[in-house]
């Protein structure tokens, strides 16, 4: 029922994605024990290999494994032989033979952890590619929402900013939308990737008032400068005063609205003060639902099994 | 090294959790206890609990899922009945504490755990429904010790049906059944009747299923 890799949310069903929170709800109960760690993946070993500077993501890959007891290696270009132009495959491929249970890759270009995969024995567990997907990130959005409202079928989910380079947003999209929600987009046009309602199923807005109108949940972008060398908007202080949440604009959102955003936040842009640090905000939350969705990703994907052997209840070898 | 081929023998499930092979051919069942054989055996077993516990208060009843939720609710109540005594009353997944789940490439559903408190300086009881192999008695030892440091831990097993592969006994038996390896025993709620519980044993299908029985 689970396949071997983790490359993005759009490949999976809807009762895997269940399930994969379903089981991160009980890494959850983990996380508040005194002793946060379990033998499960003893003598297993992980691989953190980030072509793309991470600090949260990476780390909680990091703590996760640490939690499941298994040993995790982290890879990143500045220190390794990337630096001496081995290629990319040929680092996954060695890093394959020293028998990794799992690599967890990001990389700055879409597409890469999927090659890496067709290569590698081990399962590939996808960190963010490009502007492509970013799959953990969804699934613990979708944990987090899950936790504070109760249900996803039938909620209305607005993200808002830069969907065009974003890899969380199509993630998102595919995740809350394959969940039972309704989900809606809303940036300056530039920041729209064309025919956005056709392909993502999603509905867009350049005029966040609309957008947010009777949203449940409200989830902001950042800003990614690295990505934006075009000129997509005007200033940055102008996409904050259209397009940054403050109290007064989330005001049009549902009472109860909850706030969301990837981190790391550009404070004063895409939320002010006032939004990212109080009740609405669930930020942090998802930072500590992040350990406990990734422990269930490792505990589901890791493991030099017979390939498509990860199975489910009553599934066999 | 890992097996590479796609016939990985599965092993035959942990006695403990009949979701793991909801599809597995059975043969004919008959019930070993009915709901008020089961109610008997606990409140036996709750006498039994209170006359060798020195310190009865200290007492912490802890239920393997999933069959031995109801069945510790049930000793809880006889408890409080016997000898007035309110004790702690968990729920201990064992499942990530499993020595299969790696080499069977198996992922099974992990299950509730609810600690109320710390088992430090408490004389735990394990409650669970049928115990067979030991492993996940031995495996609810493991976990408990990230609880706290209990005085001492006991089992509570309401069938034992032998076939032990680890040197684990049990304290109180609420039954004991010789069974064949390829038996299945399961706890299950009677149907149309609300809460009511029996014990039922499945004998083996007439031909054994393959890779199966041999553990």
């Amino acid at each position: 029922m689970i396949g071997r890799d983790l490359l993005g949310i759009e490949d999976l069903e809807r009762e895997e994605i269940e399930r994969i929170l379903e089981t991160a709800e009980h890494m959850r109960e983990v996380g508040r024990r005194d002793v946060k760690k379990v033998p499960t993946l003893r003598g297993r070993t992980v691989i953190n290999l980030f072509f793309e500077a991470s600090t949260r993501t990476r780390a909680s890959f990091e703590i996760a494994g640490k939690r499941l007891s298994a040993d995790v290696v982290n890879f990143s270009p500045s220190g390794s032989s990337l630096k001496k132009s081995e290629s990319i495959f040929d680092t996954a491929k060695t890093l394959d033979a020293m028998d990794a249970d799992a690599v967890v890759v990001r990389h700055g270009v879409a597409g890469v952890p999927k090659r890496i995969a067709d290569l590698l024995e081990a399962p590939v567990i996808n960190a963010g590619d490009g502007a492509h997907e970013h799959p953990t990130q969804a699934l613990l959005d979708c944990f987090t929402v899950l936790q504070r409202k109760g249900r996803i079928d039938g909620l209305t989910v607005t993200i808002v900013g830069d969907i065009l380079h974003s890899r969380v947003a199509r993630s998102n999209v595919h995740a809350f939308r394959k969940l039972g929600a309704e989900v809606r987009v809303a940036a300056p046009p530039t920041m729209l990737p064309t025919r956005v309602e056709e392909t993502l199923g999603v509905k867009a807005f350049t005029s966040l008032r609309e957008a947010l109108d009777g949203a449940d949940v409200v989830m902001a972008l950042r800003i990614q400068s690295e990505r934006l060398e075009g000129a997509f908007f005007p200033s940055v202080r102008e996409y904050s005063a259209t397009f940054g949440i403050d109290r007064a604009k989330l005001s049009y959102a549902k009472e109860d609205a909850i706030v969301m955003h990837p981190g790391p936040i550009n404070r004063g842009v895409e939320l002010s003060h006032d939004v990212a640090d109080h009740r609405p905000s669930v930020i942090l939350d998802q930072v500590r639902n992040g350990v406990a969705l990734r422990m269930a990703v490792l505990y589901l994907f890791a493991g030099r099994d017979p390939h498509g052997s990860v199975a489910g209840p009553g599934g066999s070898a | 090294m890992q097996r590479l081929t796609q016939s990985t023998p599965q092993r035959p499930q942990d006695e403990t959790d009949p979701r793991e092979r909801p599809q597995a051919p059975r043969g004919p069942s008959r019930v070993l206890l009915d709901d008020q054989g089961i109610q008997r055996s606990l409140m036996r077993i709750a006498h039994e609990i209170v006359e060798r516990s020195a310190e009865p208060d200290h007492l912490y009843l802890v239920a393997i899922p999933n069959g031995g939720v109801p069945l510790a609710r049930r000793l809880a109540q006889g408890l409080r009945e016997v000898a007035d005594l309110s004790l702690p009353l968990g729920v201990l997944d064992t499942t990530l504490y499993r020595d299969d789940l790696l080499s069977s490439g198996r992922r099974p559903p992990l299950r509730r755990t609810e600690m109320p408190c710390s088992v430090d300086g408490h004389v735990v009881v394990l409650v669970d429904d049928v115990v067979k192999s030991g492993r996940t008695i031995r495996a609810a030892m493991d976990a408990l010790k990230d609880f706290g440091r209990p005085r001492a831990i006991q089992v509570v097993g309401l069938i034992d049906r032998g076939h032990r592969e680890l040197p684990i006994k049990l304290d109180y038996v609420g039954k004991n059944v010789p069974t064949k390896l390829d038996e299945a025993i399961e706890l299950r709620e009677v149907d149309g009747a609300e809460g009511a519980l029996e014990m039922v044993i499945y004998e083996a299908p007439g031909a054994a299923a393959d890779g199966e029985g041999e553990r």
